[in-house]
């Protein structure tokens, strides 16, 4: 693999720029592989990048369904942040936002991780209450969080309405190294260096089949034929449900539709990431300017990838009281995902019945910010076969045994 | 957008006047129950890719509870019919297995 650098850059600008490698080979499948994983967006990705650069595994597959990153990874709103009130939570959130802190350079690959600084806006008293506790609690767990007044607020997001009549800002949530990063570079960025690992990333192969025997799992049956293997992780979001039913166990998950929008790009005016859950909407801007909005899920099961019209409406509603300019701005796109809500809104990564079938899933509204953590953990429950520290909480008996990771009420609904 | 047809005052109601409430036809296991069954009872919803039974209500209208007979992958509603069943009733179950003809009750 050629490094990209101000040089390469140079190089190439001299020679008509026909020396860049494709970033990822697309091979055909192997017989089979000492891991495979199913689902190649961030979280799947960065599962077999630390399977390979911690563990040694490099004899692997990612099996992909569409394309490369085009699931979630491609649909989120690329919020960036650890300020959970559950210690699990902190933790493996936490892992994740600082191992973003330098991933570009690890993977020689520009994510544009922008820690611009989040706020989590109060507006009622209980969200007051709620968000010191959390605040200490981050103190406690080593994550930097302060509680900020409502003019610290106006001084960060002059474009803010600090006194509205129905929600008027009491404070907020500060993670200042919370921010953002460019969603499809984080996938892309780990792609390249799978590849360059010697993997092999499979696009457009649908996975419809588990091979098992004697209770342990022996290889997948896929659209490109069957692809054996020792070891098999299930990072598909939103169709874990299938993917489990295919392994021949049932998953504590429901799948909603999550949708987010962005505005026509306007002139930088706010450099924050600015979310209220009260009201119910999240926005920060792009490189680009465009305004990226995002609101709650639809309450009913869907995998249509779109979602409600009204739920846009709401989201806007609430923000335009909040952001009073943007009330004449237009909205340029909208899409969806699904996203595979728990019963505690926190992430499964687990043993299965199944044996040497792994999976991680769950991540519900708030996976993109966790990628890194999670495939860290992932791949060390996928090498050593027991999960570690980091995903020691996540597994999926803790409904069973009543040991929720309770974010449901901690996060709100927004992430 | 989303329109279901309330079987208790006939209105036709999109769905900002609908409150949607999970899978419809739970079968309950309280004490004495085992720890599968509580589980399952509990946590482990149906969550298919096609046909779905659901419970809705009409919150901005008769505020009556119903069911719904939808396929989560295309949003094709098949039937609405009231709560106090059991199982899909027949005619919903026909309409199903007219557009679904691999669809099997489970």
């Amino acid at each position: 693999m050629k490094r990209y650098s101000v040089f390469a850059i140079a190089r190439e600008a001299m020679n008509h720029h026909q020396g860049w490698e494709r970033a990822w080979k697309s091979p055909v499948p192997k017989a089979s592989y000492d891991a495979v994983i199913i689902g190649a967006g961030g979280h799947g990705l960065a599962t077999a990048y630390y399977l390979g650069k911690n563990h040694g595994i490099r004899n692997v597959a990612i099996i992909e369904k569409g394309w490369l990153g085009g699931g979630n990874t491609g649909r989120n709103t690329t919020i960036i942040r650890s300020n959970y009130l559950q210690d699990p939570s902190a933790a493996i959130y936490e892992k994740a936002r600082s191992l973003y802190e330098t991933l570009s350079q690890e993977l020689n690959y520009n994510i544009m991780f922008s820690p611009r600084g989040l706020l989590m806006l109060a507006q009622t008293h209980h969200e007051v209450r709620g968000y010191l506790r959390t605040v200490h609690a981050n103190n406690l767990q080593g994550v930097v969080t302060e509680w900020i007044t409502p003019e610290r607020v106006k001084d960060l997001v002059p474009i803010i309405n600090i006194d509205g009549p129905r929600y008027p800002i009491l404070g907020a949530l500060y993670q200042a190294r919370g921010g953002t990063a460019r969603h499809d570079a984080v996938a892309w960025g780990y792609a390249r260096a799978c590849s360059d690992m010697g993997m092999d990333i499979i696009q457009q192969c649908e996975v419809t089949g588990v091979r098992t025997e004697n209770g342990q799992v022996t290889g997948v049956e896929t659209t490109k034929g069957y692809i054996g293997t020792r070891k098999l992780g299930i990072v598909v979001a939103g169709h874990s449900g299938q993917v489990a039913e295919m392994a021949g166990f049932r998953l504590p998950v429901e799948s909603l539709a999550l949708q987010a929008l962005v505005s026509e790009p306007i002139k930088p005016c706010m450099d924050v990431v600015v979310m209220a859950n009260t009201v119910h909407g999240y926005m920060s801007q792009s490189d680009k300017g465009e305004m990226v909005i995002g609101g709650g899920t639809d309450g009913f099961n869907n995998y249509t990838q779109r979602g409600s019209f009204h739920h846009i409406e709401e989201t806007l509603r609430a923000l335009v009281e909040t952001f009073p300019m943007i009330s004449r701005l237009k909205m340029l796109r909208q899409w969806g995902g699904i996203v595979d809500m728990t019963g505690d809104r926190s992430p499964i990564i687990s043993k299965t019945p199944l044996g040497n079938c792994f999976i991680n899933c769950g991540w519900g509204t708030g996976g993109f910010k966790a990628i890194p953590g999670s495939g860290w953990a992932m791949a060390d429950l996928m090498a050593r076969g027991e999960p570690g520290p980091l995903a020691a909480e996540f597994d999926m008996w803790r409904f069973r045994e009543g040991r929720f990771i309770d974010e449901s009420v901690a996060a709100g609904v927004a992430h | 957008m989303l329109i279901l047809d309330c079987p208790y005052c006939g209105v036709r109601a999109e769905e900002t006047e609908l409150t949607p409430g999970g899978e419809a036809h739970l079968k309950r296991f309280g004490p004495g129950s085992d720890d599968d069954d509580f589980e399952a009872y509990m946590f482990a919803r149906k969550n298919p890719k096609g046909v779905h039974f659901e419970r809705w209500r009409h919150a901005y209208g008769c505020g009556k509870w119903f069911l719904a007979a939808r396929c989560t992958a295309t949003l094709e509603v098949f039937g609405t019919y009231p709560a106090q069943t059991a199982e899909p009733p027949a005619d919903i179950v026909d309409k199903i297995r007219a557009r679904r003809p691999d669809w099997t009750l489970t």
